[in-house]
């Protein structure tokens, strides 16, 4: 099951051309630009690993990408995202998150039904991925 | 400039010599840079070596690009430099011009200058120094990192400094990444000798030496009415005498900074007309009192003391 989180997921996966592309876009905003990995994809999951620090005063998407190749290398069949960050008084947030690399084979989700009171049904959603302990999913 | 024209005559028949020439003049007109050279030439006075520098590399870099037109890769010049020349010589402000140049020419992308010095690239304990060089190198890229007093990265008599890191990992980025950004060195001559000699890896990745003269003090003179001038400020015709005295004078004394002692001296020279102005108990003031810097604002200098 393809995941589908943030810009451009229902799209085929960006080049390395159309990322930086995005990541100058970013720039002439004045955003500042991140890079974040993880293991965990359930949606509800923001926390991903920061892959360094965000990248503030960046002019140009060189540095920029070299973070997400170096990303992408070290952890070839994890997730990784680029986040743009505005620090404009008012956003303050993230105005653009997009997933450049993601494992060969994605699992999806179980879904879990849970009998509460009376006839209730509460459901939750789990990785099959998450099964595996950290380090040992997506292999 | 017309070296591309002289290439393409010759062998080909007339009707392949169309597309085998490219306009240099157009190239030129298209990329402003032309603007560029000759605001140089007018706002900065003397450096003639430098300017010669300066008009060579916007020439290969144009000539290049036309070649670039025809397709004959010659895969993109290193234009890394350094810069050598006593304080006030004008190496900060020749950097901020090449940037604008290089970026005209298409050599950069977007043309700004970072300009740091070793604090901003040396850490100050085991594994800082990587994460905080490659941080500078990435907000650099796609314009011109500026390094003063670029020597104080290797400290030979301490053989566990950190700038030995910094320099190597300079050294991979302007190696492999030439493309990016472009390295310009700067720092006082017999120094940066020493610097160079003891890091001949450095050196050898240096295409362009540029080496920033001592102003005379004609040079000098006419420097100062051009910052005056920028100051709005004008000298009365005594004060001009006085201060083609002074320049000499000040020229002969220890710690003098060219360009930068006059903007001193002159700032200082401001300071005491103001006070002139008001000691004298004048109410109202003209426009000329207030633009005039008078002999007695210079001469009150230590230098004539």
């Amino acid at each position: 099951m393809r995941i589908t989180q943030g810009t451009f997921s229902f799209l085929p996966d960006l080049s390395d051309a159309e990322i930086r592309a995005q990541i100058e876009y970013a720039l002439a905003n004045g955003w500042a630009i991140s890079v974040e990995y993880t293991d965990d994809p359930h949606p509800r999951n923001y926390y991903w690993e920061m892959w360094g620090q965000p990248m503030f005063d960046l002019r140009d998407a060189a540095g920029a990408m070299q973070e997400v190749l170096a990303c992408r290398s070290a952890h070839p069949h994890l997730y990784v995202r680029v986040n743009a960050f505005d620090s404009t008084r008012g956003f303050e947030t993230t105005r653009l998150s997009f997933i450049v690399n993601r494992p060969k084979d994605e699992p999806g989700f179980s879904l879990t039904r849970q009998e509460a009171e009376g006839r209730t049904l509460r459901y939750t959603l789990s990785s099959y991925a998450t099964a595996a302990p950290e380090g040992r999913r997506y292999r | 400039m017309d070296r591309a024209t002289v290439e393409p005559a010759g062998q080909r028949d007339a009707a392949g010599a169309a597309e085998d020439r490219v306009d240099l003049q157009a190239l030129l007109a298209d990329s402003q840079v032309r603007q560029v050279l000759d605001e140089l030439d007018r706002d900065l006075i003397g450096l003639k070596p430098v300017k010669t520098r300066v008009r060579d590399i916007a020439a290969l870099l144009l000539v290049e690009r036309a070649r670039a037109q025809l397709g004959l890769a010659g895969g993109s010049p290193s234009l890394h430099m350094s810069f050598t020349g006593n304080p006030g010589t004008g190496k900060t402000t020749v950097a901020l011009r090449m940037a604008q140049i290089l970026h005209r020419l298409g050599y950069v992308r977007k043309g700004h200058l970072v300009a740091v010095t070793r604090d901003d690239l040396v850490g100050q304990y085991i594994g800082h120094t990587a994460p905080k060089t490659k941080e500078v190198l990435k907000k650099a890229m796609g314009g011109v990192l500026f390094i003063d007093e670029a020597y104080y990265l290797y400290r030979p008599e301490n053989e566990r400094d950190y700038g030995q890191e910094a320099i190597e990992i300079l050294l991979q980025v302007m190696e492999n990444q030439r493309d990016d950004l472009v390295v310009i060195l700067a720092g006082y001559a017999d120094r940066m000798q020493t610097f160079f000699r003891s890091n001949p890896g450095l050196s050898s990745r240096i295409a362009h030496h540029v080496e920033f003269p001592d102003y005379s003090a004609a040079e000098l003179e006419s420097i100062a009415e051009t910052m005056l001038a920028q100051m709005q400020y004008r000298l009365s015709p005594s004060a001009l005498q006085a201060l083609r005295e002074y320049i000499p004078l000040r020229m002969a004394q220890p710690h003098f900074a060219n360009a930068r002692s006059i903007r001193n001296a002159l700032d200082r020279a401001r300071l005491r007309q103001a006070n002139r102005l008001f000691a004298s108990g004048a109410g109202t003031l003209t426009r000329e009192a207030l633009m005039t810097i008078e002999a007695e604002d210079i001469r009150a200098s230590r230098v004539f003391g």
